[in-house]
């Protein structure tokens, strides 16, 4: 393992560089801020939490990716990472735990359950989170390997990073947040 | 209407409102979970506080209730596995073989000696891991968080066998009717013995590291305790009761697949706390090592399946190149396949207790009633009771050391 | 094995004559029938006579058979283990489909409790004296019982999944 390198700092974004000085875009050094150092709320109900408790365990280590800090609570969390499956008896809490969150919030659905309730299409269990608050990445999986939700968590680091400082006030944004009802 | 039939917020509201301390402080109603972080799975209690002290309380389940027993009456049989893995996710293989023995019960099925010691060093290796869980989280709530990251290391080397033996890591759905769905790979024999070469001196460490540290003991002893006559009572089984001294292990009461065959002890506590809950899993730990070193010593030759073309799937390979084995492969695929009308119920020995299949069958593709005997649920309802009197705090010890698991509890 | 099924029959035929009936081995377990009013009697008894020790209630169940006789249409199923001799018994106890209603063994065995709880979520049944009957893994609020038979295993109101591009009807059959 002697020639493998060791990348302490993220490149640096677009703008003008000279002796002293960086010009650029504010919204990409907040970008770039933000995408670094996502506190992850892990909301685990079944199996994939077992596949997260690995993730952030010493083998795979998501504290590589800015996500050092676990944040049980949702008001210090910038990610929601919903883990198995959501009867309807949790879902009011789900959407209870979204909205405390304080903006920018994202989500990521790990697992199938989460994103379309997989193999339970029962009576009892929500078919979709996404039925209850907005997702912005999905991760499939039955449970998903731990590599398959740091690709999510990478993912949604790209989103965080190209996404406008002023998405979070403009129409579009307040209109997807009505259509599920959150105010 | 009975008083225990009101929301018990309801109920400890009136109780706050008569009863006052002597010294003017008042009770005070904790809603612990049902996305609490140390609570690992989703319960919720409510509970009536007395400052730190838990004077009350009554948990709700059924957060991740996904009618498996519903689902199971829909589905043919081989299909039902995979609601198995998801039940205990810890120690998915224990579910699956308990699964196909239950089967195997009902079909009459003999399974040839290689795939039943296969089948044992499988279920020990999930008993490894299911307790390497309970037991480096129960120290991580209690303040010691390197015990973990510590032992993790050696579960993802389970998940690399249970991956050389099926291709999956965590929700296995491992195995078929009669055996394995094929022989083990020199390969997962070749990390099988690396891990039982390297295992035992990390988990003689992390047991160091607890075991007598001064800290864990006083957070842990006398913490959580139920006696013996109530834990029966209660209906525990597995690590739970044998902490409170009772030796009841179905491996030994009702051998099944080879289990007399092996020399091992049965460990078991005398209080019934906490610390005892983490001493029995420890020493599990080590039985099941030394299960596994003598099936991977006197693992014979042989077949790896039964000889049953009715309920085993026949290899790829001849179903794409022979008739009578695509013919087959349909039928069972397809769920035609018979099934005498009977009743069993087989019970293994899972990662927290006698986990029992309780299978009703009338002839039909899909089972008429399927019940799972879920450890966790049948025990979890002590839970209350035994924190009564105790520190908050001892609760989450209690319960991370009960192992709930809430796939199971809530089926 | 130290106590024989035909022990236990002869002792529960001397006790409860008619109550008890039907009895029958299959595969391991000795399986029976008990008259519904008579239930916690005979599990009273199994506990703690002197020859029988059955002193542990491994699960309880409840079963729907919507084509059986109005009078049978719901069973109970028990059962229960003698540790000392280490022999299984499973008890059957069947229901009327109009107002199932039996006797709770929630007094005899803790474990009872949140299993009854369980049985009555699913199928409806009734456990008198039960000391806190109401539904534990569905919602309060739900008003059927789900594991009923004519009751369809996925939720009707669901709009993600299209019936009609998985070629089957809702209750899968």
């Amino acid at each position: 393992m002697s020639d493998s390198k060791i990348i302490t700092n993220a490149p640096a974004p677009e703008g003008i560089q000279g002796e002293g000085f960086f010009a650029g875009k504010l919204s990409d050094v907040v970008g770039m801020a933000r995408a670094n150092s996502l506190w992850p709320l892990p909301f685990a109900t079944s199996c994939c939490g077992i596949e997260f408790m690995a993730t952030m365990a010493s083998h795979y280590d998501v504290a590589r990716f800015g996500s050092e800090r676990m944040s049980f609570s949702p008001r210090q969390a910038d990610m929601l990472l919903v883990m198995g499956t959501i009867a309807k008896k949790m879902a009011p809490i789900l959407r209870q735990v979204y909205e405390q969150m304080a903006e920018p919030r994202w989500v990521i659905s790990v697992g199938a359950c989460a994103c379309s309730g997989g193999i339970f299409d029962t009576y009892s269990v929500l078919q979709g989170i996404d039925k209850i608050i907005p997702v912005d990445v999905y991760v499939p999986g039955c449970p998903p390997r731990p590599e398959q939700i740091l690709d999510g968590i990478m993912r949604l680091q790209d989103l965080v990073r190209s996404e406008s400082v002023r998405r979070r006030s403009s129409p579009e944004y307040t209109e997807l947040l009505a259509s599920y009802n959150i105010k | 209407m009975s008083d225990l039939l009101l929301p018990p917020e309801l109920r400890y509201a009136d109780i706050i409102e008569k009863r006052k301390n002597e010294d003017g402080s008042e009770l005070s109603i904790l809603n612990l979970g049902p996305t609490h972080p140390a609570t690992h799975g989703i319960f919720q209690n409510i509970l009536l506080m007395d400052g730190e002290r838990i004077v009350e309380g009554e948990g709700t389940v059924g957060y991740i209730h996904r009618a498996f027993e519903k689902i199971a009456e829909n589905r043919p049989f081989y299909q039902i596995t995979p609601l198995t893995d998801r039940m205990n996710y810890c120690s998915s293989p224990i579910n699956n073989m308990g699964w196909w023995m239950t089967l195997e019960k009902a079909l009459n099925i003999e399974v040839p000696k290689r795939a039943q010691y296969l089948r044992v060093i499988v279920m020990e290796l999930a008993r490894i891991a299911d307790h390497i869980i309970c037991n480096s989280v129960l120290g991580v709530d209690t303040g010691a968080l390197t015990g973990f990251l510590y032992v993790f290391q050696y579960r993802e080397k389970i998940y690399e066998i249970y991956e050389e033996i099926c291709g999956a890591r965590l929700t296995t759905n491992m195995g078929r009717i009669g055996g394995f769905e094929r022989d083990w790979s020199p390969l997962a024999f070749e990390k099988l013995n690396i891990l039982l070469e390297e295992f035992p001196p990390i988990w003689q460490e992390f047991e160091n590291l607890l075991a007598r540290n001064r800290i864990f003991m006083d957070r842990t002893i006398d913490v959580g305790p139920i006696s013996a006559e109530k834990a029966i009572s209660y209906g525990f089984t597995g690590p739970n009761l044998r902490a409170a001294g009772v030796d009841y292990d179905i491996r030994v009461m009702q051998p099944y697949s080879s289990y007399e065959d092996f020399e091992f002890d049965i460990p078991v506590g005398k209080s019934g706390d906490t610390y005892d809950r983490f001493c029995v899993r420890n020493a599990e730990v080590w039985e099941s090592l030394k299960i596994i070193k003598q099936a991977l010593a006197k693992l014979p030759e042989g077949p790896y399946h039964a000889d049953v073309p009715d309920y085993y799937l026949p290899p790829k390979d001849e179903v794409y190149h022979n008739m009578e084995a695509l013919i087959y492969h349909f039928k069972i695929v397809m769920g035609e396949v018979p099934v005498p009308v009977t009743e069993v119920y087989h019970p293994v020995e899972g990662g927290n207790g006698e986990l029992g299949f309780y299978l009703v069958t009338n002839g039909s593709r899909t089972p008429y009633r399927l019940h799972f005997r879920r450890p966790c649920f049948i025990y979890y309802q002590a839970f209350n009771e035994m924190v009564k009197g105790q520190m908050l705090s001892d609760a989450i010890a209690t319960l991370s050391s009960l192992n709930v698991i809430a796939g199971e509890l809530d089926a | 094995m130290a106590l024989e099924t035909t022990t236990i029959q002869r002792s529960l035929n001397d006790h409860f004559e008619s109550a008890v009936s039907d009895f029958q081995q299959i595969h391991d377990i000795l399986t029976f029938e008990v008259d519904s009013e008579q239930i916690a009697k005979v599990m009273t008894f199994l506990r703690d006579d002197a020859t029988l020790r059955f002193n542990f209630l491994t699960d309880l169940c409840g079963m729907h058979f919507p084509d059986a006789d109005p009078s049978r249409q719901f069973s109970v199923v028990y059962h229960m283990h003698n540790w000392v001799d280490n022999v299984r018994i499973r008890i059957k106890c069947f229901l009327p489909a109009e107002n199932p209603t039996i006797d709770t063994v929630s007094n005899i065995f803790l474990s009872a409790n949140w299993q009854e709880r369980e049985t009555y979520d699913f199928y409806g049944i009734i456990f008198k004296g039960h000391p806190q009957l109401k539904r534990i893994l569905n919602m309060d609020e739900m008003t059927s019982f789900p594991m009923r038979k004519e009751f369809p295993l996925e939720d009707g109101g669901r709009t993600d999944k299209d019936d009609r591009f998985f070629g089957r009807t809702t209750d899968n059959r």
